[in-house]
C-alpha cells in the first residue's frame, strides 16, 4: 500500500528509508526530505502547551499529483513519513493510522532491544519484515 | 554377495558402525537414519549410494545385514578411493582405505585415530585443531565450529581421511554420526540431491533441502543442531585424556560448560533419534544454561535486563548484528528483558551461530519460551524422532505465536498445552460494570439508602446546604430533599464504579420528596441543575425555606416543607405572580393530587415501598403508578404533571415515594435529559420551569425510556420512583424560589411604584 516507508531520527536525519520502486528511490528520499518541513511546520502549529496532548498521527502532510504524503511524530520526536500511492484511493485514514502505529509498535520493539544503539541505523529482520508487508506490491 | 575379508582395522571400524547402526540389537541393520546418515556422510553421489546399497544386496534384502552392512562400507570405500563400484572390488582391492564419513568426521577420526595411538599425540593434535575458543564458547565448541566452518564453507569434501576411528572407544561410532550429522549441510552437497530409493532417505534429503535452503527450516528436518556438534565434539574425546584436557581448557576460557556434562549430553543425544529437533536444548545445555542464567540472576523466575544480557552476549564476539537478531528471535514477550526461557533460547542461539549454524527467521518452536520447569522442558528435548518431523508442520503455529508474545506469557498453561499449535486469545472479561451491572448496584445502594432514610432528612437545612457544598452538583438545597440527595450521593459515591458517575448524576438531578429514604439514585437533579445555573438555589433556598414552612405542607419527616407551589406546570408560572400564586399554587396542587393517580403505578413498587421506611406506602403506591402513568404518556405536559406530582408526592410522602422513583429513575438518569431540554425549550422564559421540566423531563425520560431500556420492571420502578423524587423535589424547589421571586418582584413593583408616585409629585415643582 505504501510506497516509501521512512524512520527520521529526532535530528532529522533517517534511520530507516525503503521505497518499493527502486528506480525511484531517489525521488522518495527527496520527498521524504522536504516533508519534514511540512512536519515541523505541524508540530510547531500544535504550540507548546499542546505537547501532551499532540497527537501522534500528523495526517496528510501534503499531496501530489502521484501520490500523498503522511505524516506521525512520537512524543521523542521521531518521525515516521509515509508515501502512498495516489491511485490507491482505498486507503482510508484509519488504515494509515493504523500503519503508523504497526509501525510505532515495531520501531519500540527495535528500540528494546539492548543491542541497538538509539541513532543507528535500523537492521532488524523483524522491523524489515513488518514494512514489507506494509508495502505495495509493484509487481 | 561375495566373501568379504577384512582387515582388522577395518573389521573393527566395520563393527563399530554396524553396531552404532544397529540401534535394535538386531544383528540386521533396518534402513534406518544411522545407516542412511552414514552413507550420507560418505559423501557420495547418490548414484554411487544407491549402487552400493543394491550391490551389498540391502536393496533385495530390504535391510543391512551384518554382511551386507560390511559390503556396503567396504563399497563405501572402494567409491570414495575413486574406484569403480564392482562387486568384486570388495576383496580385490587391498589396502582400501577405511570408508569416510563425513569431512569433519574425517578430521575427528583422524584426531580419534592419533589417539588411539596415542592418547597424548591426540591430544596434542585435538588441542592443535582447537582453536581457542571464543571467550563464552566452550573449548569443544570452538573445535567444533572450527570444524564446522571448514565443511561448512568449502566443498571440501575429500578432507583428511584418516581412517576412522576403531570401536575402541566407548562411543566412537556416535561421534561419527554425529559428525555426519554435522557434515549435511556442509559437506553433503552431493547428498541434498538424494532421492533415495528407500524412504530413509527422504529425511535426510529433506533435510539437507531444508539445510540448503538457507537454513529456513531448522526443525526437524535441519541438519543436527549445533548441540550434537557441540555434544559430538564433546563426545570426540571420550577419553578421560580429553576430558582432562577439557575442563583445564575450559577453566582457561572460563567457560562453566564442562565436559562431564558434554559428555552425558552427547550420549543422550545417541541415545535419540537422528530426527530430533535440532534446535532442542538437551538437559545438559539447559542445566548449562541455568547456570549462566545465575550468574547474572540468581532468581530464576527473574529477569535479566538487557544490559545485562548485552555485556553477556557481546562476550561471545558475534557481530552486534546478529546478537541483535538474536534478541530479537529470543525476546518473545518484546519486554527488553530476559526470562529463564527467553535467556536459553537466546543461549542456544549463540551457540548455534558460533557453530556456524545461520540464525533461523523464526524461533523455533523447541526454543519458544515455554513458562515450565526445567524437567518439561527436559521432556521436551527428549521427544523421539517424530518430534523432528512434526517440528517442521509446527513451524507455522510456533511463528503465529511469536506474533502474540504477550498471550503465551500469560497464559502458560494453554501455551504448553497447545504448544505450537494454537493461537492463545484472551478471553474477555467484563471489567467495566454493564447497564445491568450498574443498575443492580443502584438497586443495591438504593436498598440500602432506603435503610437510613430517616437520619439523613432529619438533617436541618442547614446541613442541607452543606451536604450541597459538599456535592457540588446538587444545586438546590431542599432540606430533606437535598440532603436525601447528599447523603445518597455521599453513600453512593462511595465505593461506586464508573457507573456510579451516571447514577449520581440522575440522582442530582432528582430532588425526591423522599428524602427520608436516602435517595438511593444518585440525585439525577445534577445535570437540570447544571441547566438551571441560573438559579442559585442555594441563594434562594434559605430564603425560601422559611417561606415554605410556613405555607407547604410539612412533610412528615424532617423533609424542608416543600413548597406547595412548587408543582406548578408552565403554564401556572406564566400566571401573574402574585402571593396569590403561592395559593393558587398549593391549591392547584391539591388538585393535581387527583391527577397523581395517573402519575405513575406505583402498584409495580410496592415492593419498594414497603421496604421503605414510608409511612405512607399506599400514596406511594398510587403515586408512582400515577407518576409511572404520567411519565409515559411522555407528553411535556405529562411530565409537568408529573412534576407536580412529584412535588406533591414529596408533600405528602416523605421518602418512600421519592426513594422509590430515585431508585427507579437512577439508572435512567441519562434519558431524562433530552426531555428535559424539550421541555425546557417549551418553558424558557421562568427557569423554574426548567427546573420542573427538568424535574418532568426526567421522569418522562424515565418512563419514556422504560419501553425502550429491557431493564427488569423493578429497575425501572426504581428509576421512575427515583426520577419522580427528584421531579418533586425539584418541582419544590422550583416552586420556593418561584414564590420568592414573585414576591420579590411585588416589592420592587411597590417600590416603583411609589417612586413614580413621588417623582410625578416633584416634577411639577420641577416644572416650576
Amino acid at each position: 500500500m505504501a510506497v516509501c516507508i521512512a524512520v527520521i531520527a529526532k535530528e532529522n536525519y533517517p534511520l530507516y528509508i525503503r521505497s518499493i520502486p527502486a528506480e525511484q528511490e531517489l525521488k522518495f528520499h527527496y520527498t521524504v526530505h522536504t516533508s519534514l518541513d511540512v512536519v515541523d511546520e505541524k508540530v510547531s502549529a500544535m504550540g507548546k502547551a499542546l505537547v501532551d496532548q499532540r497527537e501522534l498521527y500528523l495526517g496528510l502532510l501534503y499531496p501530489t499529483e502521484d501520490y500523498k504524503v503522511y505524516g506521525y511524530v512520537t512524543n521523542s520526536k521521531v518521525k515516521f513519513v509515509m508515501v502512498v500511492d495516489s491511485s490507491n484511493t482505498a486507503l482510508r485514514d484509519n488504515e494509515i493510522r493504523s500503519m503508523f502505529r504497526k509501525l510505532h509498535n515495531s520501531y519500540t520493539d527495535v528500540m528494546c532491544n539492548p543491542f541497538y544503539n538509539p541513532g543507528d541505523r535500523i537492521h532488524s529482520r523483524a522491523f524489515d519484515n513488518m514494512v514489507t508487508s506494509m508495502m505495495v506490491q509493484v509487481c | 554377495m561375495e566373501g568379504l575379508t577384512l582387515s582388522d582395522a577395518e573389521q573393527k571400524y566395520y563393527s563399530d558402525l554396524f553396531s552404532y547402526c544397529d540401534i535394535e540389537s538386531t544383528k540386521k541393520v533396518a534402513s534406518n537414519g544411522r545407516v542412511v546418515e552414514l552413507f550420507r556422510a560418505a559423501q557420495l553421489p547418490n548414484e554411487v549410494v544407491l549402487q552400493i546399497m543394491e550391490l551389498c544386496g540391502a536393496t533385495r534384502l530390504g535391510y543391512f545385514g551384518r554382511s551386507q552392512f560390511y559390503i556396503a562400507l567396504k563399497l563405501v570405500a572402494v567409491a570414495q578411493s575413486g574406484l569403480p563400484l564392482r562387486v568384486e572390488s570388495i576383496n580385490t582391492v587391498k589396502d582400501l582405505p577405511l570408508p569416510r564419513f563425513g569431512a569433519s568426521k574425517n578430521e575427528q577420526e583422524s584426531r580419534h585415530t592419533t589417539s588411539y595411538s596415542s592418547d597424548t599425540e591426540n591430544q596434542g593434535s585435538y588441542s592443535g585443531v582447537i582453536p581457542p575458543p571464543p571467550g563464552r564458547v566452550q573449548v569443544k565448541k570452538g573445535s567444533v565450529s572450527h570444524d564446522a566452518v571448514q565443511p561448512r564453507t568449502s566443498t571440501d569434501q575429500q578432507e583428511s581421511t584418516s581412517p576412522v576411528v576403531s570401536p575402541q572407544q566407548s562411543p566412537p561410532t556416535s561421534p561419527h554420526t554425529w559428525r555426519k550429522h554435522n557434515r549435511h549441510p556442509s559437506g553433503g552437497n552431493n547428498e541434498r540431491s538424494l532421492a533415495g530409493p528407500g524412504p530413509f532417505w527422504s529425511p535426510f534429503s529433506e533435510a539437507q533441502t531444508g539445510s540448503s535452503a538457507g537454513d529456513a527450516v531448522w526443525s526437524g528436518h535441519s541438519p543436527p543442531p549445533p548441540q550434537e556438534n557441540w555434544v559430538s565434539f564433546a563426545d570426540t574425546p571420550p577419553t578421560s585424556t580429553l576430558l582432562a584436557m577439557h575442563p583445564a581448557s575450559v577453566q582457561d576460557q572460563t567457560t562453566v560448560r564442562t565436559v562431564a556434562s558434554a559428555t552425558t549430553a552427547n550420549e543422550i543425544r545417541r541415545q535419540s533419534s537422528s530426527y530430533d529437533d535440532p534446535w532442542k536444548i538437551t538437559d545438559e545445555q539447559r542445566q548449562y544454561y541455568v547456570n549462566q542464567f545465575k550468574t547474572i540472576q540468581p532468581d530464576l523466575n527473574g529477569f535479566i535486563p538487557g544490559s545485562a544480557a548485552k555485556e553477556f552476549f557481546t562476550k561471545s564476539k558475534l557481530p552486534i548484528l546478529e546478537l541483535s537478531h538474536i534478541w530479537e528471535l529470543s525476546d518473545f514477550d518484546k519486554d527488553g528483558a530476559l526470562t529463564l526461557d527467553e535467556f536459553c533460547a537466546a543461549f542456544h542461539l549463540v551457540v548455534a551461530r558460533k557453530n556456524g549454524y545461520d540464525l533461523p527467521e523464526k524461533l523455533p518452536e523447541s526454543l519458544m519460551p515455554k513458562l515450565i520447569d526445567l524437567e518439561d522442558s527436559a521432556d521436551v528435548g527428549d521427544q523421539s524422532g517424530e518430534v523432528g518431523y512434526s517440528g517442521s508442520p509446527a513451524e507455522a503455529p510456533p511463528s503465529k505465536s511469536p506474533s502474540m508474545p504477550s498471550l503465551n506469557q500469560t497464559w502458560p498453561e494453554l501455551n504448553q498445552s497447545s504448544e505450537d499449535t494454537a493461537i492463545v486469545h484472551p478471553v474477555p472479561i467484563r471489567m467495566t460494570p454493564s447497564k445491568i451491572h450498574m443498575q443492580e448496584m443502584e438497586l443495591k445502594r438504593t436498598g440500602s439508602d432506603h435503610t437510613n432514610p430517616t437520619s439523613p432528612l432529619l438533617v436541618k437545612p442547614s446541613d442541607l446546604s452543606e451536604e450541597n457544598k459538599i456535592n457540588s452538583s446538587v444545586k438546590f438545597v431542599s432540606g430533606n430533599t437535598v440532603d436525601g440527595y447528599s447523603s445518597s450521593d455521599s453513600f453512593t459515591s462511595d465505593p461506586e464504579q464508573i457507573g456510579n458517575a451516571v447514577t449520581r448524576q440522575r440522582s442530582h438531578s432528582g430532588t425526591s420528596p423522599d428524602n427520608t429514604a436516602p435517595p438511593p439514585p444518585p440525585p439525577r437533579p445534577h445535570p437540570s441543575h447544571s441547566r438551571s445555573s441560573s438559579l442559585d438555589m442555594n441563594r434562594t433556598f434559605p430564603v425560601t425555606t422559611g417561606q415554605q414552612q410556613a405555607g407547604v405542607v410539612a412533610h412528615p419527616p424532617a423533609v424542608p416543607p416543600r413548597p406547595q407551589p412548587s408543582q406548578v406546570p408552565g403554564p401556572h408560572v406564566h400566571r401573574p405572580v402574585d402571593a396569590e400564586g403561592l395559593i393558587t399554587h398549593t391549591s392547584t396542587s391539591p388538585q393535581q393530587i387527583p391527577e397523581q393517580p395517573n402519575f405513575a403505578d406505583f402498584s409495580q413498587f410496592e415492593v419498594f415501598a414497603a421496604s421503605n421506611v414510608n409511612e405512607e406506602p399506599d400514596d406511594e403506591a398510587e403515586k408512582h403508578p400515577e407518576v409511572l402513568q404520567v411519565e409515559k404518556s411522555s407528553d411535556p405536559s405529562g411530565s409537568l404533571r408529573v412534576a407536580k406530582t412529584d412535588g406533591r408526592i414529596e408533600e405528602k410522602t416523605a421518602a418512600s415515594a421519592p426513594a422509590n422513583v430515585g431508585k427507579s429513575t437512577t439508572p435512567l438518569a441519562p434519558p431524562p435529559k433530552p426531555i428535559r431540554r424539550r421541555l425546557k425549550s417549551e418553558d424558557e422564559l421562568r427557569p423554574e420551569v426548567d427546573e420542573h421540566s427538568q424535574k418532568t423531563g426526567v421522569l418522562a425520560a424515565v418512563l419514556s425510556s422504560q419501553p425502550s431500556i429491557p431493564r427488569s420492571v423493578g429497575k425501572d420502578k426504581k428509576a421512575i420512583q427515583a426520577s419522580i423524587r427528584r421531579n418533586k423535589e425539584t418541582n419544590t424547589v422550583l416552586a420556593r424560589l418561584n414564590s420568592e421571586l414573585q414576591q420579590q418582584l411585588k416589592d420592587v413593583l411597590e417600590e416603583r411604584i411609589s417612586l413614580e408616585v413621588q417623582l410625578e409629585q416633584l416634577r411639577p415643582f420641577s416644572h416650576l
